[in-house]
């Protein structure tokens, strides 16, 4: 079996800019003073401070024609591994070997230019991308249709709607028909009519014998077109195994699961000001938290944030969302119209947003929490979509005298009646 | 849906490592990638004058202002002489390849940071970003190069060595390239490129004998540090343009010679430089 790429001790090291080096002895003075213009053009005048890796000594193999699913965390080096197999960046150690073209969709609009026509840039990116110009030529209908985009295709993208700039970028790259193809979660873009086209292309891709290396956070995603998967945590592949059970190792692996999930001051990101998210937690009904909730009995979430000043317009929700991310509800503190009435503008001060999943409701099994505060199309202050995992625990719940296990998300006491109606 | 065409592409291999040292230009990659360049040349003649009023007409307008400007000073003003040709053409027949330079070094210098969202995106010789900002400034050669002929023909100047002309192009655009390779990857790690190009370029053109004969530098020189002015490829590039449009005869041929070696020393240089620079473009800009 020949081989579409072979990683071997991958790794990259980069160097977090710092604040200046102090020279401690005159010899230090002498030598940076005779070395200045030697580093000044190596560009090392400006980061001198602490070096990461954000990729350690990774090593693995996909198959010609193989669908590999890569998941793992945010900063886990998911991306610095695609940008050195795309050639993007240069490993700092290791190697990696690839069959074959390589096109990402991890590249989608690079080289777009906003004062180009929508045709200009199929071009323009086209090229960009690899793609020759007779190639293109020949794809352009189809690129324009599957985009659809064709009443503006003479229109400077800058007119574009971000929908539509995305689905043109998109069509482009997914036309590339490279021989090894990257994805990185391009599916989090776009409506879900184009994230089916989207995963339509794909599957086409992996059908006609093509390498696929599909990066993304959306499990169901990765069940469905994946066979095999790597996890990644903190730079280094942890796990490699079929995908149902590479799920399951990094969902279990990556999530809060005592019950309460805390954000440290500096886990939040700036951009939130003047939210700043406290705490979830998921508690019983006598108020203790904890990590397996009863099936039989009402959970309660609770949201604890501060808001640094006043906020207009805010709403606090939450995901629930079963393990593979499909959400099973949306819900906001100011769903009411009432109560939005009433919380119009909260002042500044310390928050808890409380809500009851009612007894009754769900089914056995893990599920997901996330958090939202926003601001209807004015602002979304604060989002994580994993913040906290917890269990529900189905003692009692119907049916349970069946030891297997039941499909779907809900499991609500709901009211047969049998009747007999008539002989046989 | 279409199915998916399955085309045996020409199977590449490719082999990613960390680089160490020196790296040569790889020309057959270049070759390779020659669509691309023919795109991004083509992408910024098409931006350049998008969304002005005047569009395309700035590249006549810019050279004429500054002829204009450049006479009233050194011609009215000054009364510097022009060895016997109308100041008008004197001073054009200059600005035609100190313009080409100079919009070159500018733009490619900028080109990196510029192009950031495609370097640190998708791989390709990143060598081409800045060549194809040196590449577009040709066609506004072009348009000024009109002018200039109509110019002549209202002077009735007849071209005296017109086949020598594209050799002079061919080095204003390599010096250019060098230059600009140089000034694009140092501003990747320090962005004080930026505050220093429009220095740079005007000291530069007052180095260059645009509106002055270059004789008039040489013969101050003692004659052994002659070749010292004939360091700034532009002096050789401008005498050169004089001589093949309007006759106007060169100082002395070495010095020629000096300025061809130096643009090729700055070319090389910014070849060298640029490419062992490239691989931390990504990471940096």
């Amino acid at each position: 079996m020949s081989y579409a790429i072979r990683v071997e001790g991958l790794g990259k090291q980069y160097r977090l800019g710092g604040s200046q080096q102090a020279y401690s002895t005159l010899g230090e003075r002498l030598g940076a003073a005779v070395t200045w213009p030697v580093r000044l053009l190596k560009g090392e005048l400006r980061e001198r401070a602490e070096k990461v890796w954000a990729l350690r000594d990774v090593t693995f193999d996909v198959k010609q024609g193989q669908v590999l699913g890569v998941v793992g965390r945010n900063g886990a080096g998911k991306s610095t591994l695609l940008k050195i197999l795309s050639r993007v960046t240069d490993p700092t150690t290791g190697y990696a070997e690839i069959n074959g073209r390589v096109g990402s969709l991890l590249e989608v609009g690079t080289g777009f230019h906003p004062e180009l026509s929508g045709r200009e840039n199929i071009f323009l990116n086209g090229a960009v991308l690899g793609m020759p110009r007779r190639e293109i030529a020949k794809k352009f209908d189809e690129i324009v249709e599957f985009a659809g985009v064709d009443k503006f295709i003479d229109t400077a993208v800058k007119h574009y709607s971000s929908g539509m700039y995305l689905r043109l970028a998109f069509s482009v790259a997914a036309h590339l028909e490279p021989e090894i193809l990257v994805v990185d979660e391009v599916l989090a873009v776009g409506d879900a009519e184009f994230q089916r086209k989207c995963l339509g292309k794909m599957s086409d891709v992996a059908a006609a014998g093509r390498t696929v290396l599909f990066v993304s956070h959306n499990m169901s995603a990765i069940l469905r077109l994946t066979e095999e998967c790597i996890v990644m945590e903190r730079g280094q592949l942890a796990f490699r195994a079929p995908t149902r059970e590479a799920v399951d190792y990094y969902m279990s692996s990556s999530f809060q699961k005592n019950g309460e999930r805390s954000w440290a001051v500096d886990e939040v990101p700036a951009d939130a000001a003047p939210f700043a998210p406290v705490a979830l937690r998921v508690k019983d009904p006598s108020g203790n938290v904890v990590e397996t909730a009863q099936s039989r009995q009402p959970l309660e979430i609770e949201f604890e944030y501060t808001l640094a000043q006043p906020i207009q317009g805010l709403r606090v929700g939450i995901y629930l969302q079963s393990m593979r991310g499909e959400v099973i509800l949306t819900s906001f503190d100011t769903d009411d119209p009432v109560a939005f009435e009433k919380h119009g503008t909260r002042e500044a001060g310390r928050y808890v947003s409380r809500v009851t999943i009612p007894a009754d409701f769900l089914n056995e099994g893990q599920y997901l929490l996330g958090v939202n505060a926003s601001a209807f199309r004015v602002r979304r202050y604060f989002w994580d979509e994993r913040a906290l995992a917890f269990t529900v625990d189905a003692m009692g719940a119907p049916g349970m005298h069946w030891p297997e296990p039941r499909q779907g998300f809900v499991r609500p006491q709901l009211a047969w009646t049998i009747d007999r109606v008539g002989a046989a | 849906m279409s199915s998916v065409v399955t085309k045996s592409a020409p199977s590449t291999k490719v082999l990613i490592r960390p680089q160490r040292g020196m790296v040569g230009l790889n020309f057959r990659e270049l070759w390779n990638f020659r669509e691309l360049i023919v795109f991004l040349t083509w992408r910024d003649i098409l931006v350049r004058y998008k969304q002005t009023l005047l569009g395309g007409a700035w590249a006549i307008l810019q050279p004429l202002l500054q002829m204009l400007l450049l006479n009233l000073l050194f011609g009215e003003v000054a009364g510097l002489p022009t060895g016997g040709v109308p100041r008008p053409l004197f001073t054009f027949a200059a600005l035609l390849p100190w313009n080409l330079f100079s919009n070159a070094v500018s733009d490619a210098s900028r080109s990196l940071v510029a192009n950031r969202n495609m370097i640190t995106k998708v791989y390709f010789p990143r060598i081409i970003v800045p060549l194809a900002n040196v590449l577009s400034g040709v066609l506004d050669f072009a348009v000024a190069f009109l002018i200039l002929a109509g110019m002549m023909i209202y002077y009735k100047f007849a071209p005296a060595n017109l086949l020598l002309l594209p050799v002079y192009v061919f080095i204003t655009l390599l010096t250019a390239l060098g230059v600009g390779l140089w000034l694009a990857a140092l501003n990747v790690h320090y962005r004080d490129v930026k505050y220093i190009i429009p220095f740079l370029t005007q000291f530069w053109m007052l180095a260059s004998p645009i509106a002055y004969e270059a004789s008039s530098i040489f013969e101050r020189l003692p004659e052994q540090w002659q070749w010292l002015y004939a360091l700034n490829p532009l002096v050789g590039v401008v005498e050169g343009f004089r001589q093949a449009l309007l006759g106007v005869p060169v100082y002395s041929e070495d010095m020629l010679w000096v300025s061809l070696a130096s643009a090729s020393v700055m070319l090389v240089s910014g070849l060298m430089y640029f490419r062992s620079m490239e691989r931390t473009f990504a990471d940096v800009v």
